[in-house]
């Protein structure tokens, strides 16, 4: 079986299981643990969009 | 010549010990679980944490873990073997053995033995070393609870 990923969607799926181990494995408390996990997340996904927009005002 | 030693400079000294000891952290005896559950942690991914009766999160880090692994596998990631060559792929082989029992079996069934040169297959490489990597915090983790310093 082969899964095509665009660069985009990649980047969520991972950001998405990485920022789950995060929050499990760095924080004590269950709510602490799915705020650390959505905060992880935001940056994932934060960094992707910013890290887009730097490439592309480069490329100009 | 020498200070004469007073009352109070006595009772600072014994004040600084007693703060000291209050800072220094409690400690935590090592036991048969703490060297079992990342153990077990590591081959399976989230069983450190299910043998520790922590059911919920062991499942979300098996899922996490296994599903990095299975679509770094699906985008044709190729799988490190042993090797002592270049040191970002002794680095690789380092990632890719952190998911235990599903790095062995890839190397029994010969999965990701590819060499698919597109961005897929870089990002498949990517997710299987970091599955790995993220398996070994997790196995960590494992034992930190078993230590008793994480509830």
């Amino acid at each position: 079986m082969t899964i095509n990923l665009s660069h985009f969607s990649a980047a969520v799926v991972f950001a998405l299981f990485a920022s789950v181990v995060f929050g499990i494995t760095q924080k004590n408390s269950t709510i602490e643990q799915v705020k650390y996990g959505l905060q992880c997340f935001a940056m994932f996904v934060g960094g992707v969009f910013l890290a887009g927009w730097v490439m592309a005002l480069i490329r100009r | 010549m020498a200070k004469p030693t007073t009352d109070k400079t006595i009772d600072r000294a014994a004040d600084k010990s007693r703060n000291a000891a209050a800072v220094t952290e409690p400690e935590y005896p090592l036991t048969t679980m703490a060297v079992v559950a990342p153990l077990v942690g590591w081959l399976i991914p989230g069983g450190g944490h299910i043998l520790l009766k922590r059911y919920g999160r062991g499942i979300l880090l098996l899922v996490s873990v296994v599903a990095m692994f299975l679509i770094g596998l699906g985008m044709q990631g190729r799988i490190y073997k042993p090797n002592g060559g270049d040191i970002l792929d002794i680095l690789g082989f380092v990632g890719d053995v952190g998911s235990g029992a599903f790095y062995l079996l890839a190397r029994i069934m010969d999965w990701g033995n590819v060499m698919a040169a597109n961005a897929a297959a870089d990002y498949g490489k990517t997710f299987l070393i970091v599955a790995g990597l993220l398996n070994f915090i997790a196995a960590a983790d494992a034992h930190h609870i078993a230590l008793g310093k994480k509830p």
